[in-house]
């Protein structure tokens, strides 16, 4: 399956070369045969997976354009809601939820011509940076089975790395789409803010919350973005800007482009990290860029930033798993009060809990200033150095992660340990800009490496520009 | 320790959660660990600073309101298909006011 591209499907779908219907049928037998290995599916969608591949036949049988992502095996992160097919969100609370509607992302990849296979493991609620918190188990990261996918969108990446689907759909908060993307060696994309509809998109923090896609090449990630991005009435914060034609715009020339490398991004970065990132900004000064040193000085700031806006946002948005609406009550409940007590203390995992209790106390009377507001502030300070640096240069490059993917279980029992390391990704999320990490080669030992990509509020199209230019050179 | 265990059943009453004595001790020096690093936006100076409390980007016509027209939305089964326990077209919940 690892050889499909979006582009060689819908080749071999108009060229009679196998049916949309045999195609998914294979994908459907593949994943299931492979996925014990990674635990990176949840669910499979084989009814509703062959109704939509019938859909693509019986357009090209008519004569039909059968859509830009005819016949494409998809997979989708579980926090995304698919009608009449469970979504979980990594979570006990909601093993048993079934979504009454799908989200106005799925309806846009059906739509296209793609094909939903099924759905992906992920950390609980989105909350994490290793796919270690999920109630179904971890994901096992394809390339080095000991080692985590990531997170939290981790069976989106594994999935995508592993063959097992061609393109997925992934949610970035606060790096949950990049750095799983890093560590699983593919493409992963971080749309603007706003440049993809969150309707369905079960919610961790709003003012941060991403759909963004997961591919093995540039262009499809570019087409997937294509086919998800606009805006919907039925999301108040989509974007009513023109979406342009993204892949249109991938000649491989960024010809006198300026890229800014910013100097705060390369302390405390491991050397095999370090080492990678600066062999791709040779390679994008072979191709003509100008590239500038440049700073972003209130990146120190933002992790306490990020987890104090984060956090707060969380423990509003999952007030509503009360034992009331969504499968899960606690068997004991006495009382109304006690009843949303134990649901909660039974269905919530530690890592949710605990930023529940962070947001919570950030929120409380007394600390709402010191905290909360205080936050706000550092996060304009934060945006207004991006918008800075964008005056001088068309794009950033910097690390997606410090280090490559580590052992399951390394770093399970040090939660600040593990926030300090989306120092790189969650700055991108609180401005709400454009950004992407791009496959740069490996460690020594094997493990992939990510280069991140940030750009301008809408400008997908230069970063997709530089992205598929290294990519096209690194090849 | 700035957060002590009573501060946390405090906070765990404020965010509906029963937190078992041994989360309460967890819960403390984790939130403790995590309240001394956000400390350290204390140093930056924000007087005068706009907070943001969303993104905000030049852009035309981006928070319309739809227009005002009838469609079809969940019906009352859909709705109740996921309560953890409804009956006569309702969410039940244990008692909340005695009789």
């Amino acid at each position: 399956m690892k050889q499909h591209s979006i582009t060689s499907i819908r080749e071999s779908l108009l060229t009679k070369k196998f049916s949309a219907e045999e195609l998914t049928r294979q994908a459907l037998e593949f994943a299931e045969t492979e996925n014990p290995k990674t635990n990176a599916y949840l669910t499979f969608s084989s009814v509703r997976a062959i109704a939509a591949a019938e859909a693509v036949d019986r357009k090209i049988a008519a004569g039909q354009d059968p859509g830009p992502l005819a016949g494409v095996p998809v997979a989708v992160k579980d926090v995304i809601v698919t009608k009449g097919l469970r979504t979980t969100c990594g979570s006990n609370l909601l093993k048993h939820y079934i979504p009454p509607y799908d989200a106005t992302a799925v309806t846009c990849l059906e739509a296209a011509g793609g094909v939903i296979i099924g759905k992906t493991n992920c950390d609980e609620f989105a909350m994490g940076s290793s796919n270690e918190n999920s109630a179904f188990g971890p994901v096992k990261n394809p390339v080095a089975l000991d080692r985590v996918p990531g997170g939290s969108s981790g069976g989106s990446a594994a999935v995508v790395a592993q063959g097992t689907a061609v393109v997925s759909l992934g949610s970035d908060t606060g790096g949950s789409v990049r750095q799983p993307a890093s560590f699983c060696g593919v493409v992963g994309v971080t749309p603007t803010y706003g440049r993809v509809s969150r309707y369905g998109l079960t919610a961790f923090a709003s003012s941060l919350d991403h759909i963004g896609p997961f591919a093995r090449s540039v262009r499809d990630a570019a087409a997937v973005l294509q086919a998800i991005a606009g805006r919907d009435e039925m999301d108040a914060t989509s974007a009513a800007a023109p979406v342009p034609d993204y892949v249109a715009a991938l000649t491989g020339d960024v010809k006198g482009l300026k890229i800014g490398l910013p100097k705060e991004y390369f302390t405390g970065l491991a050397p095999e990290t370090g080492d990678r990132i600066h062999a791709a900004v040779d390679v994008l000064k072979k191709l003509g860029c100008e590239v500038h040193d440049i700073s972003l000085p209130h990146t120190e700031y933002a992790i306490a930033t990020y987890y104090i806006i984060a956090t707060a946002e969380a423990s509003a948005n999952l007030a509503r798993y009360d034992g009331v609406r969504y499968t899960t009550r606690a068997a004991s409940a006495g009382t109304l009060a006690e009843m949303y007590r134990e649901t909660r203390d039974e269905g919530f995992g530690a890592e949710c809990k605990r930023r529940i209790m962070l947001g919570t106390y950030v929120l409380s009377h007394g600390y709402y200033d010191a905290y909360y507001l205080k936050a706000q502030k550092v996060r304009a300070l934060i945006a207004k150095d991006y918008a800075e640096a964008f005056q001088q240069v068309d794009a950033i490059v910097a690390p997606v992660s410090p280090f490559p993917a580590f052992k399951i279980g390394e770093k399970v029992d040090d939660p600040v340990a593990m926030y300090l390391a989306d120092i790189y990704t969650v700055t991108g999320d609180l401005a709400g800009i454009p950004c992407m990490s791009v496959p740069c080669g490996s460690s020594p030992d094997g493990l992939p490496v990510g280069l991140q990509i940030l750009a301008r509020h809408f400008d997908e199209t230069t970063m997709f520009r530089v992205a598929d230019a290294y990519e096209r050179a690194s090849n | 320790m700035k957060i002590t265990s009573k501060d946390v059943r405090r906070v765990a009453e404020l965010a509906s959660l029963a937190l078992r004595d041994d989360e309460v001790e967890r819960m403390a020096t984790d939130l403790n660990n995590i309240v001394t690093h956000i400390d350290k936006l204390n140093e930056l100076n924000t007087d005068g600073v706009e907070p943001m409390a969303q993104v905000l980007f030049d852009a035309e016509d981006t928070a319309t309101l739809r227009e005002d027209r009838e469609r079809p939305s969940l019906t009352n089964e859909e709705a109740l298909a996921n309560a953890a326990v409804s009956g006569s077209g309702y969410f039940k919940v244990p008692l909340v006011i005695e009789r």
